[in-house]
């Protein structure tokens, strides 16, 4: 009842005009983002975050959060008019979207797949409200064991639940670790790692990482790529989006399942393109229809654009109520969080009421602006993709640099941000993913101090991570979700033989 | 893939590439295990000493490393292009630029720079004319400094031009 007042009381907080106003510009932002190559959640918020250092640390992640919806909004754009999903997770928007749009049908393809958005975001969001000061009162009685337990399933699920090769994606993780060691230990105060760089004594931030990986990585691998822009006009009228609701109810079960895929995809922190890539090989698999999948098939623009947008908004869950962040974006989001002078973590929800319930209000209304937005704002944002790539490009590297530089001022962490993306666009070539790397730099020093106090209390026993039902009971997930590929070929072989 | 398009493409191959990428992996695995032990890597009166944790993760990261060369080695389906000559020019050609780019900003300044880099991307990529070369080049770096220093008060690195203007 208490979270109803307080849900209340964040709606209050959002419906402020300076708090609308951020809302919008954020949204539209995002949008932009979305649309253009190079430019993603994740960076792109990484890059505005010092925008926000003067403003009020709710107004600023209502915006930094509408940046991260309007994003995801953005993705579809581009797939369904260009066949250029401008995000990884909106890949499997292109499959049916793109044939609709050649077509003709491109104003009901985008209009689908902006509900489904929204309706995979509400889903989330409520899954948030009604789960997330749950989760973050249970987790207020977490020891170091406990907390390190919760780090480890989050970077098990990454292993065995991700697409690439799970060496690849251990090296990439431990890369992370390693990034994160380097400098000042927390617990000793010793420096270690810098090899006599001074530059090196402050670590590397993630901020850097991120706006290299994604961004110059991005840059590269579009330049390789030769992008040609062939787009398919659009103009949507209210006719073609009142047509497309009607239609929409019809696919209910999808969307719903779609939901609770998207939702479980992010919170274990496999992410929105996974989730997209999985509820769109269900649906097809399970629809009447599923012959018809790839050549323009509305349930196929529903199913992955329903999952991407709940699995992007279910990865907030964690990172509010546990402080561990389940996407990329999520970890830029709470390196705001730490910038603006908060603790991330359970005690969010005891110490900063006003902050949590204002983003979570916000991200109910700035869902809902967000598809009022986008539905009335197509032709603009198409337009933007129009302008060629010679021209975005030293734009968007111009725009990298200077996110880059004023995260710390330094001008090295810009050398770093071009190394950074040089080391993306070969990793990401050589199918080794980013996003562990990543999660792995933020929550790299956290991880170890769990991990170190755990062992000191302990005297140096790995059993207190057995210590007790609820530490080894995520110990255990964790170890099934490392193990799962093995798990499930075991499985279905035992399933064959009786078969055969 | 066809013989007479595999002819036509010539770059390093997937396989090389991925060995390669693997065994840097695998140094630099071997670099942070022996910064660690120069911090200790045992058990101090503090606790695990600085260098425990991490000398673990790049024990990790240095056996994955040996397990892909293996793989890189052995499953990557030799013809494999990493990328052909032509893509890596084209990423180079963005490279470069870049590179000498983020060099000359200490020196420069980010405005300056910035103009240099949008009016090369776009007269030598793009080959639009002056007019709208120097539109948007210097456009772009005035708005960018508008938004930044008069709006949200971000101080970003200037030059000498910037002091000539007295900005």
């Amino acid at each position: 009842m208490e979270d109803v007042v307080n849900l209340f009381h964040g709606f209050a907080v959002v419906l402020q005009p300076f708090n609308l106003a951020v809302m919008v510009l954020g949204i539209v932002l995002g949008v932009i983002i979305g649309v253009l190559p190079g430019l993603g959640g994740a960076n792109g918020i990484a890059i505005l975050l010092p925008l926000t250092f003067s403003m009020s640390p709710t107004s600023a992640i209502i915006m930094l959060s509408c940046i991260y919806w309007g994003a995801l909004f953005g993705g579809a754009i581009t797939s369904v008019l260009f066949n250029i999903p401008g995000e990884p997770w909106s890949v499997a928007t292109t499959f049916d979207g793109h044939p609709m749009a050649q077509q003709g049908r491109a104003g009901e393809a985008l209009t689908a797949a902006f509900t489904s958005s929204f309706v995979g975001a509400l889903f989330a969001v409520i899954v948030i409200t009604l789960v997330a000061p749950l989760v973050a009162l249970f987790a207020l009685k977490f020891g170091p064991a406990e907390k390190f337990s919760v780090f480890f399933l989050a970077f098990c699920s990454f292993i065995g639940m991700g697409k690439e090769p799970p060496f690849k994606t251990l090296v990439s993780m431990m890369i992370g670790f390693a990034l994160a060691a380097v400098g000042l230990d927390s617990v000793t105060g010793q420096l270690r790692l810098t090899f006599g760089f001074t530059d090196f004594l402050n670590g590397f931030d993630f901020l850097i990482a991120v706006i290299g990986l994604f961004g110059i990585g991005e840059i590269l691998l579009t330049m390789e790529e030769g992008l040609a822009f062939k787009g398919k006009a659009v103009a949507i009228n209210p006719r073609v989006v009142w047509q497309t609701w009607l239609e929409l109810p019809r696919y209910w079960m999808t969307s719903l399942r779609s939901c609770l895929i998207g939702c479980w995809m992010g919170i274990s922190p496999a992410g929105a393109t996974p989730a997209s890539f999985m509820s769109y090989g269900i649906a097809k698999r399970i629809s009447k229809r599923g012959f018809n999948f790839g050549k323009g098939e509305i349930e196929g623009v529903v199913a992955p654009e329903t999952a991407a947008h709940a699995a992007g908004t279910a990865a907030l869950l964690p990172m509010l109520s546990l402080g561990v962040p389940g996407s990329p974006t999520a970890a830029v989001l709470l390196g705001g969080l730490l910038i603006w002078g908060l603790q991330p973590g359970p005690l969010l929800f005891v110490e900063q009421k006003d902050f949590v319930w204002g983003l979570i209000a916000s991200m109910y209304i700035g869902n809902l602006v967000g598809l009022i937005i986008v539905l009335t704002m197509v032709p603009l944002f198409a337009a933007i993709l129009r302008i060629p790539f010679s021209v975005i490009a030293p734009v968007i590297l111009v725009i990298c640099a200077i996110g880059a530089y004023t995260v710390h001022n330094s001008t090295f962490d810009v050398v770093m941000m071009l190394v950074f993306g040089i080391v993306g666009y070969v990793m990401k070539k050589c199918d080794y993913p980013l996003a562990p790397m990543v999660l792995a730099i933020v929550l790299g020093d956290k991880a170890e101090e769990a991990f170190r106090q755990s062992l000191l209390a302990s005297q140096g026993h790995l059993a207190v991570f057995w210590s007790n039902g609820l530490v080894g009971s995520i110990m255990a997930l964790g170890l099934i979700s490392l193990f799962w590929p093995l798990i499930q070929g075991a499985w279905s072989r035992m399933r064959a033989r009786p078969a055969s | 893939m066809n013989e007479v398009s595999q002819q036509a493409r010539r770059g390093p191959s997937q396989r090389n590439v991925e060995i390669g990428v693997a065994l840097v992996t695998g140094l630099l695995g071997a670099v942070t295990m022996i910064g660690s032990w120069q911090v200790g890597i045992g058990w101090g009166v503090e606790g695990p000493r600085a260098g425990f944790f991490p000398f673990y993760v790049g024990l990790i990261i240095a056996g994955c490393s040996l397990v892909n060369v293996v793989k890189a080695a052995s499953e990557t389906p030799v013809g494999d292009l990493f990328a052909d000559y032509g893509q890596l020019g084209s990423v180079m050609s963005v490279m470069i630029p870049t590179a000498i780019y983020v060099a000359v900003i200490p020196y420069t300044g980010i405005y300056a720079a910035s103009i240099v880099l949008i009016a090369v991307f776009m007269k030598w990529l793009g080959r639009y004319g002056i007019a709208l070369t120097l539109a948007i080049s210097i456009g772009v770096p005035v708005s960018i400094f508008l938004m930044f220093e008069k709006w949200f008060l971000v101080s970003l690195p200037k030059g000498p031009i910037e002091d000539l203007l007295g900005l």
